[in-house]
């Protein structure tokens, strides 16, 4: 079976997960379903071939799941009535998307076929990362040699997510000591 | 020790056989970065879930006094300065910022591809402090009743 298809159903399948991680009324059923969609974006990766990704993806997945139950589970939450509103919204959400849809159905042709990109610098980097870097795993060769400043610019974010994370919860906990 | 905090004796005991294995394999999975799929950032979420694995098992206090907390912060912030250090060490030595500057050494070797295992290293500890630590300073704070974040 061609790739497509085993995509096409584990999207429908991340689809499926989200609607019922939005429509149950049990707040730890809905956190497992929200780790459906990461798992089936952690399979897909490995359909495609990209096992680091594919790791990162579902460690992330449950490091979430973690935080996720944590915080939620035994907390009250506010349900939100369905109303006639919503229902007005949701119809005119659905509309749109279809008429936007309609008006760009034709562009459909002019997207590359699935797996030959329009770009180049790929092939260069299959053709000479092991030479160049020395590292037999081309995706470490170029996000730490050929794309290490963007790796710098990715520490940094964590650094100043996770600065800011202490110092305002930190000071808020001793507050509460 | 206290046995009241925590999880049930059944968990403890599990923890304290699984956890060294998963901050070992998370160490495998860090110094093999440039050689099989996983790197710097992979091995440090696994270690850092180990680390929260004990959290969960024992409790919060049993792990402020298990690890040294300031520790582990500083630990953060110097490896975040030493990826710096490294990217000007290539522009002093060689002629771009972030270089590759040690010998790349023969391929499918361990000690290989110059600085890549290095930088792998030191992403694998930033990440693993981090994380632990943001879910470590979230699990310590304590709503008042009726308030909100």
């Amino acid at each position: 079976m061609p790739i497509e298809t085993w995509l096409i159903f584990i999207l429908s399948f991340m689809i499926i997960g989200s609607i019922v991680a939005l429509e149950i009324k049990d707040i730890l059923s809905a956190v497992i379903a929200v780790g459906v969609v990461g798992l089936g974006v952690s399979l897909s990766f490995i359909f495609l071939q990209a096992p680091d990704l594919a790791i990162v993806q579902f460690l992330f997945e449950i490091f979430a799941l973690i935080i996720m139950v944590r915080a939620f589970v035994k907390k009250d939450y506010h349900q939100e009535e369905p109303s006639k509103v919503n229902k007005i919204l949701i119809g005119i959400t659905i509309i749109t998307l279809l008429a936007i849809l309609y008006f760009t159905a034709s562009i459909l042709n002019l997207l590359p076929e699935f797996g030959e990109p329009l770009m180049n610098t790929a092939q260069y980097y299959l053709n000479n990362g092991a030479s160049d870097t020395g590292a037999a795993n081309l995706v470490t060769s170029i996000i730490l040699d050929y794309r290490a400043y963007d790796t710098l610019g990715e520490v940094t974010v964590l650094f100043t997510a996770i600065l800011g994370a202490l110092t305002v919860l930190r000071i808020k906990s001793k507050s509460h000591r | 020790m206290d046995n009241n905090s925590g999880m049930t004796i059944i968990v403890k005991t599990i923890t304290r056989i699984t956890v060294p294995i998963i901050i070992l394999y998370g160490c495998y999975i860090i110094f093999h970065g440039h050689l099989t799929p996983g790197g710097g950032f992979a091995g440090g979420v696994i270690i850092a879930l180990a680390l929260l694995n004990v959290m969960i098992a024992f409790g919060r206090e049993f792990t402020n006094n298990w690890l040294n907390i300031n520790f582990l912060e500083k630990l953060e912030s110097i490896s975040a300065t030493l990826f710096l250090v490294l990217g000007i060490l290539g522009f002093l030595i060689g002629t771009t910022f972030l270089l590759n500057f040690i010998s790349k050494g023969e391929l499918f070797r361990l000690l290989s591809a110059g600085t890549i295992p290095v930088l792998n290293i030191i992403i694998g500890i930033k990440v693993a402090m981090s994380l632990f630590l943001v879910v470590w300073v979230l699990a310590g704070l304590k709503l008042d009743e009726g308030e909100s974040l």
